[in-house]
C-alpha cells in the first residue's frame, strides 16, 4: 500500500490568487466559530456547540478538491465543513438559532446541518454513524453509472466504533468511490488517541483493508489540498476508496461544556503556534504574496458576512408550532 | 452523625454518591464507559472517581459501544460487578445487540445456568435541545425485553439509592437518568441507602384523578397538582420509579378510589409504556373507571432542536392541568 509519511509543501511556490481564496476560507471558518461561541454565551445559540478552530485547512483543503456533483458527509463539528462546501454562512447561523430560515429548517442545530443544493448529508452526531451511509452513497453511484465521489470527515473517535471498520470493509470489497477523511485532532472528548487504539498508525488500519491512504499535516492547507486533489483523482478515476488521515489539533473545548482536564494548556498552546491560519499568513507574506493591507481587507470582508450572517438569523422567523410534526413523512402532493 | 441529618446535594452528586459506595463497598464493581475517567464523564457524574479509586476501576473505554458493553456483560459472567456507563440512550442503540440478544436472554438460554449481574446507567430524555440524536426517551422500549430490568429513578433518594440495590440484583438492570434532573438540587438524609426497585410510589396523594408518570416528568405532573389543588381538583401522583417490573398494583389500587387515570410519558405514544399501562388499566381497573384513560406523551416526531418546538414535543405542566380538569369536570 502506499501510506506515506505526513509530507507537506511548505517550501513550494503559490499562486498568489488561489493562497488568497484558501486564506479567506479559512478566516471565514475562524470568524464564523468565534462567533457562535460569543453568541453561545449570549444563550442565542443552543444545545451542544462543537467548534472547529484549529482544524479549518482540513476542511479548506480537503472542499477544495471536491466537484460541485460530489457529495459530502460530516460529523457534529461541522460548521466548517459546511461553509467550505459551499453553505452559507447566513443558513447555517439561522440553523444554529433555531429558526425556520436555517438550512435545516432550526430541526437540527448546530450538530445537524444539511443542504441538498451542495449534496451535504450532515451534521451527524452520532460517532461512526456517517461512515456506512457514504458507503451507500458512492453505492448508488456506482450502480447508476456516476462518476461521483463521496467525501465523509470523521473524527479519530470514529475508528474505534465498529461502523468505522464495517464501513472500509465494504467500500473496498465492493470498489466504491469513497473518500474517507479523517480528522485526527489527536483527541475523542478526552480520550487521546494513544488511549483508545492498539495501534495509532491510523493508515495502518487503511492498509489493512486494501485501501490506498495517506497522512499529511493537517495544519497545512496547501499540503492538505494537494493530498486531496491526488486522492480525489485516484478515487474518480479508479472508483477506488482512499483513506486520507489528517493530522490536526482543536484549539477550543470539545464542546462549550468542557474543562479540558485531559490535556496541558502548554500542549494547546504549542498547537496553536502551528495554526493554519497563521502557518499560511506567514509564509505568503515571507514569499512577497500577502501584505498586511490585503489581510486587513480580507477580515473586513470576512466580518461583513458574518455580520450579515447574523442580522439574518436575528431577522428570521420561527416556525409555527402547528408544523410540529411534519417532515416525520415525506408530504406528497 | 444523627439519624436525621440532612445534606444539600444535586441529582448529579447523588449518583456520584451511589457509585463511590458500590466501589467502596464491593470490590468486584468497577466503572466502565466513553470518557468516564479523565474527562470526568460526559455529565460530570464520575468527576474526581478516577483520582480517588485509579484506572483500574475507572476505565475509560473507546468509542465502541457494542464492545464495552460486551466486556461489561463477559465481567459479569466472569465474577465482576460492573458498572457500565453509556453516555446517552441513543447511542445504547449501537450495544442494543448485547443488551437485547446477550444480557437479556442468557439465564434463559442457558437454562438458568448463567446469569448477568450487570448494571448499565444511561442519561435519557429531552429538554436541553440536543435534537434528534442525543434526546430521546426510549426507556420504555427498553421495557418491552424479558430478562433485563429497567429502573427511572427521579427523586434524589432513588438516584441515591437505585445502585447498590440494582448491583445487588442476579441479572442485568438499565438505569436511566434524565438530562434535565442532574442538576436538580434538594436535601437528602445524610445516611440515604439502598430503596427498592420493584415498587411504583405515592408522591402526592390526592382523590380525584390518578397521574401515573416517572421521570422527569413526575415534577411536571406535581408541578401541575399543585395549580390543580388550587382549584380545588386533588390529584394523586404515581411514580412508577421501575418499568420492568411494572408495578401495577400500585396505579390499579389508585384508580380503585380516584377513578380516572392520566399518564404523563415523554416517550412515543404508539406502542410505548403508555399504552402498556393503558392496557393493563383496561384490564385490571375497567369497571372502576368514571371516564376515559387519557394520556400525555412525547409528540410523534424526532425531537426538535428549536426550542419552542422542543417544547412542544413534550409533555408540559400546562397540557397536565387542562386535561385533568377536563377529565375531572366532564364525568362522574
Ligand atoms: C455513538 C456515540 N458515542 C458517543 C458519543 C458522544 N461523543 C460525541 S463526540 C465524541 C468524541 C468523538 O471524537 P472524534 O471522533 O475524535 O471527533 P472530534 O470530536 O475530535 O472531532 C463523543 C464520545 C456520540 N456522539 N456517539
Ligand atoms: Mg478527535
Amino acid at each position: 500500500m502506499n501510506a506515506k509519511s505526513p509530507s507537506s509543501l511548505s517550501g513550494a511556490q503559490v499562486d498568489r490568487e488561489h493562497a488568497h481564496h484558501l486564506l479567506h476560507q479559512m478566516l471565514r471558518i475562524r470568524r464564523f466559530e468565534e462567533k457562535s461561541a460569543e453568541l453561545y454565551t449570549l444563550m442565542k445559540i443552543r444545545g451542544f456547540l462543537h467548534l472547529c478552530i484549529g482544524e479549518e485547512a482540513v476542511a479548506v483543503g480537503v472542499c477544495e478538491a471536491l466537484e460541485p456533483e460530489d457529495g459530502v458527509v460530516a460529523t457534529y463539528r461541522e460548521h466548517g465543513n459546511a461553509l467550505a462546501r459551499g453553505i452559507s454562512a447566513s443558513a447555517i447561523m439561522a440553523e444554529m438559532y433555531g429558526k425556520q430560515e436555517g438550512c435545516s429548517r432550526g430541526r437540527g442545530g448546530s450538530m445537524h446541518i444539511f443542504d441538498d443544493k451542495t449534496r451535504f448529508y450532515g451534521g451527524n452526531a452520532i460517532v461512526g454513524c456517517g461512515l456506512p451511509l457514504a458507503v451507500g452513497l458512492a453505492l448508488a453511484d456506482k450502480m447508476q453509472g456516476r462518476k461521483r465521489v463521496t467525501c465523509c470527515f470523521f473524527g479519530d473517535g470514529a475508528i474505534a466504533e465498529g461502523e468505522f471498520h464495517e464501513s472500509m470493509n465494504l467500500a473496498a470489497l465492493w470498489h466504491l468511490p469513497v473518500f474517507f477523511v479523517c480528522e485526527n485532532n489527536l483527541y475523542a472528548m478526552g480520550t487521546a488517541l494513544e488511549r483508545a487504539q492498539s495501534v495509532t498508525d491510523l493508515v495502518r488500519k487503511a492498509a489493512s483493508y486494501n485501501i490506498a491512504s495517506s497522512a499529511v499535516d493537517g495544519m497545512d492547507v496547501l499540503t492538505v489540498e494537494a493530498a486531496a486533489k491526488e486522492a480525489v483523482n485516484i478515487v474518480r478515476r479508479e472508483q477506488e476508496p482512499y483513506f486520507l488521515e489528517c493530522r490536526t489539533y482543536r484549539f477550543r473545548a470539545h464542546s462549550m461544556f468542557d474543562p479540558e482536564l485531559y490535556r496541558s494548556k502548554a500542549e494547546v498552546e504549542k498547537w496553536k503556534k502551528r495554526g493554519p491560519i497563521v502557518t499560511l499568513v506567514k509564509r505568503l507574506k515571507k514569499q512577497g504574496l500577502l501584505s498586511d493591507v490585503e489581510l486587513e481587507q480580507l477580515e473586513q470582508q470576512v466580518a461583513r458576512e458574518i455580520e450579515e450572517a447574523v442580522a439574518f438569523a436575528e431577522n428570521g422567523t420561527w416556525e409555527p408550532v402547528e408544523d410540529l410534526t411534519r417532515f416525520v413523512y415525506s408530504e406528497r402532493g | 452523625m444523627s439519624k436525621n441529618e440532612m445534606i444539600q446535594i444535586t441529582y448529579r452528586e447523588a449518583v456520584r454518591e451511589a457509585i463511590r459506595e458500590a466501589l467502596r463497598r464491593d470490590e468486584r464493581v468497577f466503572l466502565l464507559g466513553e470518557d468516564v475517567g479523565r474527562y470526568g464523564g460526559c455529565f460530570a457524574v464520575s468527576k474526581g472517581l478516577l483520582e480517588e479509586f485509579g484506572p483500574e476501576r475507572i476505565i475509560d473505554t473507546p468509542l465502541s459501544e457494542s464492545g464495552f458493553t460486551g466486556a461489561g456483560i463477559g465481567a459479569a459472567l466472569g465474577g465482576m460487578r460492573p458498572i457500565v456507563e453509556i453516555m446517552t440512550v441513543n447511542f445504547s442503540l449501537l450495544a442494543a445487540d448485547q443488551i437485547i440478544n446477550n444480557a437479556a436472554t442468557f439465564l434463559h438460554m442457558s437454562g438458568g445456568c448463567f446469569n448477568v449481574p450487570l448494571v448499565i446507567r444511561m442519561s435519557t430524555g429531552g429538554g436541553k435541545q440536543l435534537a434528534a440524536q442525543h434526546s430521546h426517551s426510549l426507556e420504555g422500549w427498553y421495557a418491552h425485553i424479558p430478562g433485563i430490568k429497567v429502573l427511572t429513578p427521579a427523586t434524589l433518594e432513588d438516584a441515591r439509592g437505585m445502585l447498590w440495590s440494582a448491583l445487588e440484583d442476579p441479572d442485568p438492570v438499565l438505569i436511566f437518568e434524565h438530562q434535565s434532573l442532574l442538576n436538580m438540587e434538594g436535601q437528602l438524609l445524610a445516611n440515604a441507602g439502598a430503596v427498592d426497585i420493584d415498587r411504583a410510589q405515592i408522591r402526592r396523594p390526592g382523590s380525584d384523578l390518578s397521574v401515573i408518570t416517572y421521570g422527569a416528568s413526575l415534577f411536571k405532573a406535581l408541578e401541575a397538582a399543585e395549580i390543580l389543588a388550587g382549584e380545588g381538583i386533588e390529584v394523586e401522583v404515581i411514580d412508577l420509579r421501575a418499568l420492568r417490573p411494572l408495578d401495577d398494583a400500585t396505579f390499579l389500587t389508585s384508580i380503585a378510589s380516584t377513578h380516572r387515570a392520566l399518564i404523563v410519558d415523554e416517550g412515543w405514544r404508539s406502542g410505548g409504556i403508555s399504552a402498556e399501562i393503558c392496557a393493563r388499566i383496561m384490564e385490571g381497573a375497567f369497571y372502576e373507571l368514571d371516564a376515559p384513560v387519557e394520556r400525555i406523551c412525547g409528540a410523534e416526531v424526532p425531537m426538535p432542536y428549536a426550542k419552542h418546538l422542543e417544547e412542544a414535543a413534550m409533555p408540559q405542566v400546562e397540557a397536565i392541568v387542562t386535561t385533568a380538569k377536563r377529565m375531572v369536570r366532564s364525568n362522574g
